[in-house]
């Protein structure tokens, strides 16, 4: 019995020290005591008191978004005074469309608040004179109950002062809490507060300030002009729009997040929701590392992190290659019909051998014979060498036209009566073999006979395949299926491309 | 042309002073009221008696009058207790109104004393709040369209435009099922019994007075979830002391009838 405690305790140990990525405690390491196995947590609110504020009070630097304040820098905890103004105000929700939002500091979401684990942070919330509502403000950062939220209560026109001691690290939502709670969110009440770890975050590029949040609108998505608040919209979540920032192409065009490869970037991305949850997800990138929730410990290698409406994450990827990297909250529909996009640009020179870049066109390839692309890719490698032969052309034609051509035609070429006219043994090929060339390039379309059949539809052109991938799959075509044989080269088909016969269809 | 438009000007405040004379009251009759707000101890229908209302709410100019005849309510005067330093700022002077108060716009920047003293000079006093939220349950049809949802959006659509604009004269809209005006989409307005709403609504729920002013005490103090427009209104009020003043907040009286 004794033994296996004791092997328990140096299993829990050895766990530890693999855990204890981030702070360590040497103090109390000891691997003989049943306690080292909680030493690997970082003592939470109990070990972030760190005595009474030194020096000076400071002023606090607060950021609109996306833009996030320098670190702290500090090494001792400081008493950090903040002045949030809320300001209700009509902006730019998309494009020819406002809303009344309501905000901390002007904007959606809030300013960033960044202090240091174990600051005393002076809070102070103004109310302007001309807000029709009173506000107050839930820091999820605040140990106390309600967050400050009952210590805030403001009317109009008035200023709320409340202090609190900053006794946990980590990225926290703040939000507006007075009643109806869920409509004062929806307008864009919430931001973030960002606890720094006495340590601080390990220093980065570039680090930028992202917010998700859902809003309801009476009108539909985009439907122009000043859009009421629809409050039951908004209880059946439903919204009109889910968008990073408040308004749509507040992170696109001149907006955008901007970074330059081999840089560290570091996204503060918190959901201010009221109803949503996040997918979270930049297209292009796998996050190195995430603070999922916006906790102690990082996850890393993630392509894909959920945020909590009233939460937050922290991600840092480095920058390799240059492009548009889009930030989207995975979703989709969210993210393509309804906002919830964003830009981020990585200037820099190309590095192909990470990422190529377009090397060869297979729009439309593969779906019903999982076509092997290994004889595409040994056909051309032939051409290149110049040592192509009619076996290579046939065996990448095979597997192009299982991708491409078989859906209508079916695999062996018999085609569909009266619909699709067949491939297999036809007459209409061996009166011209070069037609199918043309027909594949241009499309084609009225009345034909087929093995004393007719046929009387619209085949669309294949524009999009390369000379190559023509070549292939005629040659095939021409080898199969008791058809007549022979080859046909890409210059040929270069030249068919550029003469369009008279029965071309127009497309789809 | 500019002559009478200076004569007009002139004019309006005498026009004024004389609808001070006599402020309209309208007369409601009592009734069962199912009040949106949870009271514990409050099981069935509230009976409302019968009372009468101001039709619209105190304009500048009446107040003016009151001021006049009542010196000690004078911004310049009155006690600080009784009215925050903003209380009638926008006033051009202690006994003008100027540019920024016209005759006919409803008084705002009033203090809850101020309120009370205005309308017990008239013999009145404010309304409670089971008065003003049965009086304002009406559209201009029904007596209570509060299931109406287009009636509720058009609410909460006026609370959610911060107040940069200039007020409308008050007596613009459209009498509701009662004919009394105004009750929306004007400015917020002073009850008689503003300081108890929140605190006695959340006490008899969860024993902590202060629980009523964040998360979710919405949600517990109200009955009807959908009523967030009652809601709001019962916010903005608690939100303030008896001496607070703010630039979209009037009032108007209430009377028992007799």
């Amino acid at each position: 019995m004794k033994h296996v405690t004791r092997y328990l305790v140096l299993m829990l140990a050895a766990t530890t020290l693999v855990l204890s990525a981030c702070r360590g405690d040497d103090k109390a390491a000891t691997a003989t005591n049943a306690t080292a196995a909680a030493d690997s947590d970082s003592g939470g609110s109990r070990k972030g008191d760190f005595g009474p504020p030194q020096g000076k009070p400071i002023d606090a630097v607060l950021t609109s978004p996306p833009l996030v304040p320098p670190a702290t820098g500090r090494k001792a905890p400081a008493k950090v005074i903040v002045k949030l103004d809320v300001i209700e105000k009509e902006m730019p929700i998309s494009e020819g469309v406002t809303y009344t939002f309501w905000t901390f500091g002007g904007t959606v979401p809030g300013s960033f608040i960044r202090v240091r684990q174990g600051d005393t942070v002076e809070f102070h919330l103004r109310n302007l004179p001309e807000s029709k509502m009173p506000h107050n403000i839930d820091l999820h950062g605040v140990t106390g109950p309600g967050g400050g939220a009952a210590s805030s209560f403001t009317a109009p026109g008035h200023s709320s002062q409340f202090t609190f001691k900053a006794l946990n690290a980590g990225l926290y939502v703040y939000h507006c809490a007075t009643a109806p709670v869920g409509m004062h969110v929806a307008n864009g009440m919430y931001g973030l507060i960002l606890v720094e770890p006495p340590e601080g975050l390990p220093p980065v590029d570039k680090e930028y300030y992202v917010m998700q949040g859902d809003f309801y609108t009476t009108g539909k998505y985009r439907e122009k002009g000043l859009q009421p608040f629809d409050m039951e919209k908004a209880i059946d979540e439903n919204p009109t729009y889910v968008l990073f920032n408040g308004s749509e192409g507040a992170l696109t065009g001149d907006k955008a997040l901007a970074t330059n490869v081999g840089e560290t970037v570091r996204l503060y991305v918190g959901n201010g929701g009221p109803n949503l949850v996040s997918s979270f997800h930049v297209i292009g990138e796998i996050f190195d590392k995430v603070w999922y929730e916006g906790g102690t410990r990082f996850q890393e290698n993630v392509q894909t992190t959920l945020i909590p409406a009233g939460g937050a994450a922290m991600m840092e990827f480095h920058m390799e290659v240059p492009g548009s990297y889009v930030l989207v909250d995975h979703s989709l529909f969210r993210a393509f019909n309804k906002g919830a996009l964003g830009i981020l640009k990585a200037e820099g020179s190309e590095n192909k051998a990470i990422y190529s870049g377009k090397e060869v066109d297979y729009v439309y390839l593969g779906d019903r014979a999982q076509p092997n692309m290994t004889a595409v890719a040994t056909a051309a490698k032939a051409a290149k060498a110049g040592e192509l032969t009619e076996g290579n052309q046939v065996e990448a034609g095979k597997a192009l036209f299982s991708g491409t051509c078989s859906t209508c035609h079916m695999p062996e070429g018999q085609g569909m009566a009266g619909v699709f006219p067949p491939l297999a043994k036809s007459d209409y090929i061996a009166a011209d073999p070069k037609r199918v060339a043309s027909v594949i390039l241009h499309g084609l379309q009225g009345p034909v006979t087929v093995n004393g059949t007719d046929y009387n539809s619209i085949m669309p052109p294949m524009s999009q395949l390369t000379d190559d991938e023509v070549a292939n799959i005629t040659t095939y075509v021409l080898n199969s299926w008791g058809n007549p044989g022979g080859t046909i080269s890409k210059a040929e088909v270069a030249e068919i491309r550029k003469t369009k016969p008279a029965n071309a269809s127009e497309g789809h | 042309m500019r002559r009478a438009a200076a004569l007009l000007l002139l004019l309006l405040p005498v026009a004024g002073l004389l609808a001070g004379g006599a402020a309209e009251y309208v007369n409601l009759p009592g009734g069962k009221f199912r009040t949106a707000l949870k009271y514990e101890d409050r099981k069935d229908d509230t009976r409302i008696a019968p009372f009468a209302l101001m039709r619209k709410p105190v304009t500048n100019a009446e107040f003016l009058a009151f001021v006049q005849a009542h010196p000690r309510w004078r911004r310049d005067r009155v006690a600080g207790v009784f009215a925050e330093p903003r209380y009638l700022a926008h006033w051009a002077s202690a006994d003008a109104l100027g540019a920024k108060a016209l005759p006919q716009q409803p008084v705002v920047q009033v203090s809850w004393f101020a309120a009370q003293a205005y309308c017990e000079s008239q013999g009145a006093r404010l309304p409670t709040w089971d008065e003003w939220e049965y009086a304002a349950a009406a559209d201009e049809t029904r007596r209570d369209a509060r299931r109406d949802p287009a009636w509720r959006e058009r609410i909460l659509r006026w609370y959610s435009r911060p107040s940069n604009q200039a007020l409308p004269r008050a007596g613009l809209q459209t009498p509701n099922a009662y004919g009394v005006q105004d009750l929306h989409g004007l400015v917020w307005e002073w009850t008689e019994d503003f300081s108890s709403l929140l605190v006695a609504a959340d006490n008899r729920n969860q024993g902590d007075a202060d629980n009523a002013k964040f998360c979710g005490a919405g949600a517990l103090s109200m009955d009807d979830r959908d009523n967030y427009a009652v809601l709001m209104r019962v916010a903005m009020l608690s939100s303030l002391d008896a001496k607070d003043t703010t630039i979209n907040l009037g009032f108007r009286c209430a009377k028992d009838s007799k």
